[in-house]
C-alpha cells in the first residue's frame, strides 16, 4: 500500500519523499496543481469553444425558424435559415443601417456595450440597459414583397431573462407568432411560456388599434380593447405573465420598435 | 481491504447511499428531478465528476499537504466540473440550457468531497474511482426514481414523451403541478428514506437523546 521507496534516489525521489507538510513542499503543490488544473481547463475551453458557438447559433436560428412557422423536425437549419435577410435596425429612427454586419452583429453583446447602448431610466421588461441596435430578420415573397419580419425581445420574467422572437405580418401589426429560446422560468409552470398550445394564442393578434394605440395586452382577462388584442394569461404562472406583457408592450411601444413598424407601415421599408 | 471491489460499486446503491443512509448531495437532488432526462444527464456528471475525482486524489493522496487538503481537492474537483459543463455545452446544448446552473453546483455536492475526504484520500486510485462511481450511481439512482414519480405525475410525460396526456394538451390527466416544484423532492426523498429504512431496519440511526421516566411524586 505504501508508496514511498526505501531509498528514495535523485532530486525528485528525495522531493517525493520529503514530508508533505514542509512550507516549500505545500507551496509547490499548491502552484502546480493550480498551473496543470487552470491548463487543463483552458484547453477544453478553447477546444471546445467553436462547437459551443455553433451550437448557440443553430439554435436562436431554429428558434427564428419555429416563429416564423418554417421549422420541421430533422432539417437542415443552415439552410433553412438562409431564406431570411438579416439587418441591422436603430431602433430610435427606425430605419436600417449597414454600420454593422448582419450576419455577426451581436444583441446581446451590444446591449452591455455602453457605446451600443443606453441605460433604462423608464424599464418595465427590467433589461437595465437597452441596444441601440438590433438584428431583424425580413422574409420575403417569391416576388421580393415582404412577408413576414422577425424582431427579437428579450426582458424579466419571474427569475430569468427571457429572450425570444416575435414574428409580424409584413402590415407591422398582425402577429404571426411569439416564441423565448432562452429563459429560466418555473419549469410546469412559467415554462409553459414553450407550450405549442399557449404560444399559437398569439397568432392572428393584433399589436395597436384603428389608433395606432398599442393595445395587446396578456392578462386573465380581456382588455377593453377587445379580445383581438387578448392573449390569455398563463394559469399558475402570474409573474411570468406579467413580465412577458411588460416586454412584449415595451419592445412593441416607442423605446422598441415602434419607429421601425412605423416606417415598415408606410411603406418606406 | 476489507472490501471487495464489486462491494465498493454496489454498496452505495442502496446499503450505503448517499443520499437516503448519508442524507448528503439533497439540494441538488430537489433541483434537477422536475424532469427525468435532466436528472439522466445529471446523474451521469456527478458520477462522472465524483469517479475522476476520487481517482485523481488518491493519485496525489501522498503528497497532498495536510494543511490545504480541502483546497486542493476543491481544485480537481472544480477544474472537472468545468469540462463536464463545457462539454455538455458542446454536445448536448439543449440539455445544458436547464442543466448548466445545476452543474457548476457539482463542486459543492457534498458526495464529491465527502468521497475524496473520506475514502480517496486513504485508499489507493483504482479503489477510489470504482467509490467514486459507485456512489455517483447511488446519487443518480435515487434521482432517476424521484424524477419518474415528479415528471410522470407533474408532467404526464416520461423523457419527455407523454404517457399520461395532461388537460393542458386536450388529454383527460390532470397534474399535479406541485410535483415540478423543488419542495415536493423532499416528500418524495423522504417517503423513499423511510421505505429504505423500512426494508433494512439496520439504516435507522440511533436516537440522539434518550427519553426520560419521570417518577411520580
Amino acid at each position: 500500500m505504501s508508496d514511498t521507496s526505501p531509498q528514495p534516489k535523485g532530486p525528485i525521489g528525495r522531493f517525493l519523499a520529503a514530508p508533505p507538510d514542509s512550507v516549500g513542499k505545500t507551496i509547490f503543490i499548491a502552484v502546480t496543481l493550480c498551473l496543470v488544473a487552470s491548463m487543463i481547463v483552458s484547453a477544453t475551453s478553447v477546444a471546445l469553444r467553436p462547437l459551443q458557438e455553433q451550437n448557440k447559433l443553430k439554435d436562436k436560428q431554429a428558434n427564428v425558424l419555429q416563429v416564423a412557422g418554417l421549422y420541421e423536425d430533422g432539417m437542415d437549419v443552415l439552410e433553412g435559415f438562409s431564406v431570411f435577410e438579416p439587418r441591422v435596425v436603430e431602433l430610435e429612427t427606425g430605419t436600417f443601417t449597414d454600420q454593422f454586419d448582419a450576419a455577426t452583429f451581436d444583441d446581446r453583446a451590444a446591449a452591455s456595450d455602453p457605446e451600443l447602448s443606453v441605460a433604462l431610466a423608464n424599464d418595465p421588461a427590467g433589461i437595465g440597459r437597452k441596444t441601440k441596435f438590433a438584428t431583424v430578420y425580413l422574409l420575403r415573397n417569391e416576388d421580393g414583397s415582404l412577408d413576414k419580419v422577425i424582431l427579437p425581445i428579450h426582458g424579466y420574467g419571474l427569475w430569468s431573462t427571457l429572450y425570444g422572437f416575435i414574428a409580424l405580418e409584413e402590415n407591422g401589426n398582425d402577429i404571426f407568432g411569439l416564441q423565448f429560446y432562452a429563459h429560466g422560468e418555473t419549469p410546469g409552470l412559467g415554462a409553459e411560456v414553450d407550450n405549442p398550445r399557449w404560444k399559437s394564442l398569439w397568432s392572428g393578434k393584433k399589436l395597436a388599434d384603428d389608433a395606432g394605440d398599442l393595445q395587446i395586452t396578456v392578462a386573465k382577462t380581456a382588455p377593453p380593447a377587445g379580445a383581438d388584442f387578448h392573449v390569455d394569461a398563463l394559469a399558475g404562472a402570474t409573474l411570468t405573465s406579467v413580465g412577458v406583457d411588460n416586454l412584449v408592450r415595451f419592445w412593441m411601444g416607442e423605446a422598441g420598435f415602434a419607429p421601425f413598424l412605423e416606417n415598415l407601415k408606410s411603406g418606406d421599408i | 481491504m476489507a472490501q471487495t471491489k464489486r462491494d465498493l460499486l454496489v454498496d452505495p446503491l442502496v446499503d450505503n447511499n448517499p443520499i437516503t443512509l448519508q442524507v448528503l448531495g439533497i439540494c441538488s437532488a430537489l433541483a434537477v428531478t422536475s424532469s427525468l432526462q435532466v436528472a439522466f444527464v445529471m446523474a451521469l456528471a456527478v458520477t462522472a465528476v465524483t469517479g475522476f475525482s476520487s481517482m485523481f486524489i488518491s493519485v496525489l493522496r501522498n503528497q497532498i499537504p495536510g494543511s490545504i487538503r480541502i483546497i486542493v481537492q476543491m481544485v480537481i474537483i472544480a477544474s472537472l466540473v468545468i469540462i463536464v459543463d463545457q462539454v455538455l455545452k458542446a454536445y448536448a446544448y439543449e440539455i445544458s440550457k436547464t442543466l448548466s446552473v445545476f452543474v457548476g453546483l457539482i463542486i459543492t455536492n457534498c458526495i464529491v468531497m465527502g468521497r475524496a475526504e473520506a475514502f480517496a484520500m486513504k485508499n489507493p486510485p483504482i479503489d477510489s474511482f470504482i467509490d467514486g462511481v459507485g456512489n455517483g450511481l447511488g446519487y443518480g439512482a435515487l434521482l432517476l426514481v424521484v424524477g419518474f414519480i415528479r415528471e410522470l405525475f407533474g408532467a404526464g410525460s416520461l423523457f419527455g414523451i407523454t404517457i399520461l396526456p395532461t388537460v393542458n394538451n386536450g388529454g383527460w390527466y390532470v397534474p399535479n403541478g406541485m410535483l415540478l416544484l423543488p419542495p415536493s423532492a423532499f416528500f418524495i426523498i423522504g417517503l423513499l428514506i423511510w421505505a429504505v429504512r423500512a426494508w433494512k431496519p439496520e439504516q435507522v440511526e440511533n436516537r440522539e437523546y434518550k427519553i426520560q421516566v419521570v417518577e411520580d411524586h
